[in-house]
């Protein structure tokens, strides 16, 4: 049976391949709010508290725009209520996370404030597991008013009516490259480009894969390719990237002779207004003693000289 | 309603950490299997449910295509949920009459990132999220809530550890006694073991009707009864104690109109099963997990689909002859759905 922990990799082995990769949107997403949250938002910017009414006369907190019970739009009726309230059930979190809105244990909680008739979940900075009970009646402090900005966690900023709000998102991960990836990046280090032949469909995909994208059979046999192929298309860029030789750079879609699919590569030691469809290219590698398992062995693809080829 | 079955299921050997498979070398093994299992290689609809945030790629899904051969067209659909939802899209279209086989398949790799901080991204982006209100903390919230004794939730780890591992495809986790002493509550009143395992892994379904099912399985696991309901978002209107939207999935499939030899249940958090059996009216005559369930193996966004598979296997090779399948999305148990299999 398969045990939790991963069996150690060979040192210096493609298997030992992993890369840090990161989800963010920077300076956070814009999101509007919509006149129902916006309200709320715009009165905790206040430092008031309020709720809105449903037809059938509960107060929801923090304010939704329909009725959970009945799928009915809310009223316009919006109540201040709390400040104070009353924890319903709660959780400790005795080692908080980075994302976590204290840097210090703390409770999360559900809290009926005064005058409303659902509960409002947040953190409670009790101090010690043992000050937390349900029951408990808690009262929000709200930040500086000059730090509110019309956000659940109330930061700063100044008066006009709240339409818009930031929610970051940041997540890490650590990705592999997979068993054929890294077998092709095995052969790049070795200087070979390695493709893959489906046996059913007689087509050869470069770079190397297990199965077939057109049928879905698995791919048995490795081929080696040379290195030397036609531009299919390209595309001049003008905006710099670290793995650009220079700008504008021109990256381009090269089938290598043999493979049935284009691979994208950098195209170098030609003028971008020289570039053009058919034109013929060999890789430009770096030396033996600087190759790794990394697309970086090549530095780019270059005219070999010879005519073109006709598509 | 057109009768449909379950006719094959394949799931990987699941494990704690990342083998160094990509989703299409991942799920391509199991595909393979139910292929060989049927004998059909091409489906009337393929379905797949996964989530791009578990790998950071938006439309990762679309990669795991190429594990399913998608040429000629095929017709395909996806939904960014557990493939318990896509095995419910896959029932509704066969109910259109026009196609016989379908497909349906659903992976995640947890290893990648932190689970518990890239399911805050589900929740609203107004009052919940911004909070950095994580996976096991709002799911401390419900336990709390709840209230279960402590020594009810840990008989259902060890039962659940015990069945997983004897379940080739389950990790093999200890008993929770011979968990090291003094381990820090994960958010209290929620410990290390009321957690179901980070997971790596992938299922698959053949979904086929009528006189296809016939032919292709021995002993087809018969959906008779498959619904799903959801409950309010923000967890401060609901009361977390009690799954009604589980139970009412529950009466609409029809659990309660006939003995359940065992139910396959979407537990993530152990006091999550206590909360189900209640809403979905089980006795105790019923076995529940039989398979460790999520606690002994949760690769999320196949785990719902593989209670689903578990409860067919049973009902395919004849031990059991009526079984529910219960999965779960959203936070807080706010999805339910509910799928009853019969012989
Ligand atoms: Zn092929």
């Amino acid at each position: 049976m398969p045990s939790d922990h991963p069996p150690a990799p060979e040192e210096s082995s493609a298997e030992s391949l992993v890369a840090e990769h990161v989800l963010e949107f920077p300076g956070g997403y814009t999101r509007t709010t919509g006149p129902v949250i916006g309200r709320f938002l715009t009165e905790l910017r206040e430092g008031r508290i309020v709720g809105v009414r449903t037809a059938a006369g509960r107060v929801l907190v923090p304010p939704l725009e329909y009725d959970p019970e009945t799928g009915d739009p809310v009223t316009g009726e919006y109540v201040q209520v709390g400040p104070a309230g009353t924890v319903r059930s709660w959780a400790w979190v005795g080692t908080p996370r980075k994302g976590h809105p204290l840097d210090r244990p703390f409770a999360w909680a559900l809290i009926e404030l005064d005058g409303a008739g659902t509960a409002l979940v947040h953190a409670v900075d009790a101090g010690t597991v043992k000050a937390m009970r349900p029951g408990l009646r808690v009262r929000p402090r709200f930040r500086p008013e000059a730090e509110r900005a019309g956000h659940i966690t109330d930061i700063a900023c100044f008066v006009p009516e709240v339409s818009t709000m930031a929610a970051p998102i940041r997540t890490e991960y650590r990705v592999r490259p997979g068993r054929s990836l890294a077998r092709f990046l095995e052969g790049v280090r070795d200087g070979v480009f390695l493709g893959g032949r489906c046996a059913h469909c007689d087509k050869v995909y470069v770079p190397y894969r297990t199965t077939c994208p057109e049928c879905g059979s698995t791919i048995g046999e490795e081929v080696e390719l040379p290195d030397t192929g036609t531009v299919t298309t390209f595309a001049i860029n003008n905006l710099p990237d670290p793995r650009a030789p220079q700008v504008p750079f021109v990256s381009a879609y090269v089938v290598l002779d043999g493979a049935d699919v284009p691979m994208i590569v950098l195209l170098g030691d030609v003028p971008a207004r020289d570039v053009r469809q058919g034109m013929r290219v060999r890789a430009v590698w770096v030396p033996p003693e600087e190759r790794t398992l990394s697309m970086g062995n090549i530095r780019w693809f270059a005219p070999t000289g010879e005519p073109d080829v006709r598509l | 309603m057109r009768e449909v079955a379950v006719v094959a299921f394949a799931q990987t050997r699941h494990t704690g950490y990342d083998e160094g498979l990509t989703e299409p070398e991942l799920i391509s093994p199991i595909l393979q299997e139910v292929r060989r299992a049927t004998g059909l290689t091409r489906f009337g609809f393929t379905c797949s449910g996964s989530c791009d945030y578990l790998a950071g790629a938006p439309f990762s899904f679309v990669s795991a295509l190429d594990a399913v051969g998608a040429w000629p067209p095929i017709s395909e659909s996806h939904v960014e949920m557990d493939a318990a939802w896509a095995l419910y899209e896959a029932w509704v279209r066969l109910q259109h009459g026009d196609v016989d086989s379908a497909l349906v398949y659903g992976y995640g790799k947890s290893s990648q990132g932190d689970l518990r901080e890239i399911m805050t991204l589900q929740l609203d982006p107004y009052y919940l999220a911004p909070l950095g209100l994580d996976q096991v903390s709002y799911a401390a919230l419900q336990a709390s809530a709840l209230g279960a004794p402590e020594s009810e939730l840990t008989g259902i780890v060890r039962r659940s550890r015990a069945d997983g591992r004897a379940n080739p495809y389950a990790l093999d986790l200890p008993d929770p006694a011979d968990e090291p002493a003094g381990q820090e509550h994960a958010v209290h009143p929620l410990r290390p073991i009321d957690v179901a395992p980070p997971t790596d892994g992938a299922a698959a379904i053949v979904l086929a009707a009528g006189d296809l099912a016939r032919d292709l399985a021995e002993r087809p696991a018969w959906i008779t009864g498959i619904a799903h309901r959801a409950e309010p978002h923000y967890l401060g209107v609901r009361d977390l104690a009690r799954s009604p939207s589980a139970a009412g999935a529950a009466r609409a499939a029809g659990v309660g109109k006939g003995p359940v030899d065992i139910a396959e249940l979407h537990a993530q958090f152990s006091h999550e099963e206590v909360i189900l059996r209640q809403a979905l009216g089980l006795s105790s005559g019923t076995v529940v997990n039989p398979s460790g369930g999520p606690l002994a193996a949760n690769p999320v966004m196949a785990t719902g689909l593989i209670r689903v598979g578990e409860a067919a296997r049973r009902v395919m090779d004849g031990t059991a002859r009526r079984a529910v399948a219960h999965a779960t999305s959203g936070p807080c148990l706010q999805q339910n759905l509910v799928t009853v299999l019969e012989a």
